[in-house]
């Protein structure tokens, strides 16, 4: 069978478009991931890498809580509630760790605004919590004391 | 090798509450072994939870989350229908989990 040049190309063009939308399938899924904050090793970096210019408030509204000794950095249980309107993420933040930004959750359709994990402190620190709603943030912290640290050693 | 996760989720007054536990070493690349070489990084990137075809829960984590990280939320929904979790990490392993709402 011949293959004239015509139809050789609009098969390479159909075949071309099969493999780019293979290829950015898995990337929809999960594309969310931002590698530059979450390498950032200051805490003002990884917030404006994360996050740009949104304003942050201090807010009463958002409940952190930490407890106030860790005594295993390695696992450091945290609990996260807001009742502020039209939530989209919760993030932690812990200042003197290698990487500030510890996680990102967002939250979706249906959700609450009440979330619990558990985080690791290198040592002593503050721990920050920013909601992010109506294109704010809303941040309330809690120094956390370590004795064991859990990042490295 | 698929990443295991755990999920309970059990509904009271239309609430769910969903508790993920996943179960991974979360090597920050921080530490070092016996050698003193350090160990390579490999972290869990990502956690999602879906319910009724809708992302509705969806965590974005670093390597400061602890080692087999436990999460927990809450949701609107109904008991008897499907709950799934899923995970991806560093080294691009992934794994789902379904469980019914109790």
């Amino acid at each position: 069978m011949t293959v004239s040049r015509r139809k050789f190309f609009i098969n390479l063009g159909k075949s071309a478009g099969y493999l780019a939308l293979i290829a950015s399938l898995p990337q929809i899924a999960w594309a969310k991931w931002n590698k530059k904050a979450f390498a950032a090793t200051n805490l003002d970096v990884a917030i404006k890498e994360k996050f740009g210019t949104l304003a942050i408030v201090d807010s009463n509204e958002v409940k952190l809580k930490a407890p106030a000794i860790a005594e295993n950095g390695a696992v450091v249980p945290i609990k996260v509630k807001t009742d502020l309107a039209n939530v989209k993420s919760i993030s932690l933040l812990v200042k003197d760790n290698p990487y500030p930004l510890v996680t990102t959750l967002h939250i979706g359709p249906g959700s609450l605004a009440d979330i619990q994990i558990r985080i690791r402190m290198g040592k002593t620190s503050e721990v920050i919590a920013l909601v992010e709603a109506d294109g704010k943030l809303h941040r309330a912290k809690q120094l956390v004391k370590v004795t064991i640290g859990g990042c490295g050693g | 090798m698929s990443i295991k996760v755990k999920v309970k989720a059990k509904e009271k007054d239309g609430i769910v509450k969903a508790k993920m536990l996943i179960k991974h070493p979360m090597e920050s690349g921080l530490r070092k072994n016996k050698e003193g070489i350090l160990i390579p990084v490999h972290h869990l990137k990502e956690v999602k939870a879906e319910y009724q075809g809708v992302v509705i829960f969806q965590a974005e984590i670093g390597v400061g989350v602890a080692k087999d990280p436990f999460m927990a939320f809450s949701f609107k929904g109904t008991k008897g229908e499907l709950f799934s979790v899923s995970a991806l990490d560093s080294k691009g392993e992934t794994g789902i989990t379904e469980t019914v709402i109790k």
